[in-house]
């Protein structure tokens, strides 16, 4: 039986998270990733923004940074191509990931350089108190609509593809071994991999917006029309090793 | 690199210097001054096997050179004005976390996009308190090509020795002025590292610093797995509320910068000893401060000149004491007031200090201060 106590902090328990949010099966099915590939803890680096979904990496007992809002990808961007043999993990929200740090979200994928994002998409800001989110849809209410959403929201995977992305995924927290798989079918790949987790946030979005119980909420994630699974897979340079041959160059070693 | 004698613009040398002082890192994002500076490091950067990047903005090649710092290898941004203001969110990220960066400023005439090719001094209150929160901060000030290249080296060995950034701020005109510099041959020059633990993994605390209050770094991947965040934290880099725990991280940091505040502390005097009026100028307006200095000497004005080139923490005791010899202190600075304040709060009223300010996007001339030295002779 697989022990998550060998990757959690047990001293920064209890999570801070509310009683039926999604967030814990997304960070389990990490850890189960991670146990899978078996990679080192000590190899392994994740970096958050801000966010409920970025306080996870507190509680892994790896090499953590919690870093500003909207920011992560920027600073995991340095860390890797300072100390490219880390796997590094990015984990950002639906608010840190596409509202506010939308434009590093672009240039990550765009430089394909080989980190792993997982954004977590509860629809709205949770943290802060239930305030509208760039994926809240349509029509639904939030502290800052309280008269409904009027808002298009958008869709991350279409994006990051766009962008440039070379692993494009999307799993539910419904769905957690598929989502398991995708989250270590991501980390292998060589490259920016980026995979959309549709999480649940019973208690700031679903009481508002009567979505249900939690475990109804889940249910909900099951019908989900948006495509789930590999969206989309390419091979490209990778960032780092691209450097590399620029440093080769300037060294005049080719 | 070996010494070298030669024609170098001053952003240049501030690459130069960044290289000498082991910088392996830097992320950057394009803007007037600065650029050169970028420049000269993304060809520099990998002869040396270090590394380059643009990044998509400012917020971001801040966040980028924190990552690589704490993939232990020293890093730097450059900027100027506009992008200065991006900066100090993760600038205070840095500070809390005590992750060493360098980030120089070229200041240009501002608010605003201002005057993007011309000089000011307008940002060395932002250097201070730009970035939100009680803070320790220390910057410096060259005055010459030579001296970007020496401070930048500064710069980085104490980012490095207290595990804080360091700001390098100076005007335009240092910053593409071209002058003839003669280099320290870079194997004569100290190179600080940052303190590394001496305990094992277990017992490892990031944020419990020793007696100079400085806690020993270790990189990540080490072995040694912590937790890095903007919130408040304990010693262990765990988020924290509690009070005294909280109270106790912030008046270590100030206490940190403080306590090397005689090691930080840096600046020249011209012709002082005798001083009846006194000039303090920093930066490009120093130098016209030196010749307004020598003039007003020729006619018969015994005057001297404090320059600083440490400007934060600020030099209160070398400014108290001059405000004890001299009758009067002109402060001449490119901004509509800014270290006067500073002056005016270390001379507390033993001597006269007067403003010579300009904000036009020109530097102040030798006549300007000559003229102001006279006024309050």
């Amino acid at each position: 039986m697989f022990d998550y106590h060998e990757y959690f902090r047990s001293e920064m328990m209890p999570h801070m998270w509310c009683k039926g949010c999604g967030n814990g099966i997304v960070l389990k099915a990490l850890l189960r990733a991670i146990h899978r590939l078996g990679l080192s803890k000590d190899r392994i680096a994740m970096v958050s923004g801000i966010g409920c979904s970025s306080r996870l990496t507190g509680y892994v007992d790896c090499n953590t940074l919690h870093t500003t809002h909207g920011r992560p990808l920027a600073f995991a961007t340095g860390l890797k191509l300072a100390r490219p043999e880390l796997t590094v993990i990015v984990i950002t929200g639906d608010g840190d990931g596409l509202a506010i740090g939308g434009n590093h979200l672009i240039h990550t994928a765009r430089r394909n350089i080989d980190l792993t994002c997982l954004l977590f998409n509860n629809q709205i800001y949770g943290m802060t108190g239930g305030q509208l989110a760039p994926t809240t849809p349509e029509a639904l209410f939030s502290t800052t609509t309280p008269y409904g959403n009027i808002e298009p929201n958008f869709d991350a995977c279409r994006l990051v593809q766009a962008a440039g992305g070379t692993f494009v995924a999307r799993g539910t927290v419904y769905r957690a071994i598929p989502l398991e798989k995708l989250i270590a079918e991501g980390i292998q790949h060589k490259g920016f991999s980026f995979i959309e987790v549709l999480t649940t946030c019973p208690e700031i979005h679903g009481r508002r917006n009567k979505l249900g119980t939690p475990a109804e909420m889940l249910q909900a994630l099951a019908k989900t029309t948006l495509p789930t699974g590999v969206i989309h897979q390419a091979s490209g340079p990778e960032y780092t090793e691209a450097y590399d041959g620029i440093i080769a160059k300037a060294q005049g070693r080719t | 690199m070996r010494a070298s004698v030669g024609l170098m613009q001053g952003n240049e040398a501030c690459a130069r210097g960044a290289i000498v002082a082991g910088c392996r890192f830097y992320a950057g994002y394009p803007i007037t001054p600065s650029s050169e500076i970028a420049e000269e490091l993304a060809r520099l950067l990998p002869q040396v096997g270090g590394k380059f990047i643009q990044m998509e903005d400012e917020i971001g090649a801040m966040g980028a050179c924190i990552g690589a710092s704490l993939g232990g290898v020293k890093s730097m941004t450059a900027t100027s004005g506009p992008g200065f203001s991006l900066k100090q969110e993760n600038l205070g990220y840095a500070i809390y976390t005590e992750v060493p960066c360098v980030v120089v400023n070229v200041m240009r005439g501002g608010p605003s996009t201002g005057l993007p090719t011309s000089p000011a001094q307008s940002d060395v209150m932002q250097a201070r308190w730009g970035t939100h929160g009680d803070h320790p901060m220390i910057a410096l000030a060259p005055a010459s090509v030579r001296e970007v290249h020496d401070c930048t080296i500064r710069a980085f060995n104490l980012a490095e020795r207290l595990r804080t950034p360091v700001i390098l701020l100076y005007d335009e005109v240092i910053g593409h002025m071209r002058e003839k510099v003669e280099l320290t041959d870079p194997s004569q020059v100290a190179i600080v590292e940052r303190p590394k633990p001496t305990c094992p993994p277990e017992v490892y605390l990031p944020y419990k610093a020793g007696e100079d209050d400085v806690p020993p770094f270790v990189r990540f991947g080490e072995g040694y797995r912590y937790h890095v965040t903007g919130l408040a934290h304990d010693e262990r880099g765990f988020p924290t509320q509690n009070p005294r725990v909280v109270e106790a991280h912030q008046r270590r940091l100030h206490r940190k910068v403080e306590r090397h505040r005689d090691e930080i502390a840096a600046y020249e005097t011209f012709m002082l000893e005798d001083a009846e009026v006194a000039v303090f100028a920093y930066g490009i307006t120093a130098r016209s401060a030196r010749a307004a200095v020598r003039t007003a000497r020729s006619e018969g004005l015994r005057a001297g000149l404090l320059r600083p080139i440490s400007l934060w923490p600020f030099l209160d005791l070398e400014v108290g004491k001059l405000a004890q010899q001299v009758k009067a202190i002109v402060v001449a600075e490119m901004n509509l007031g800014q270290m006067i304040y500073e002056v005016e709060r270390a001379a507390q009223g033993r001597a006269r200090v007067a403003a010579y300010q300009k904000a036009s996007g020109e530097p102040i001339h030798p006549e300007e201060i000559l003229a102001a030295l006279q006024e309050v002779r």
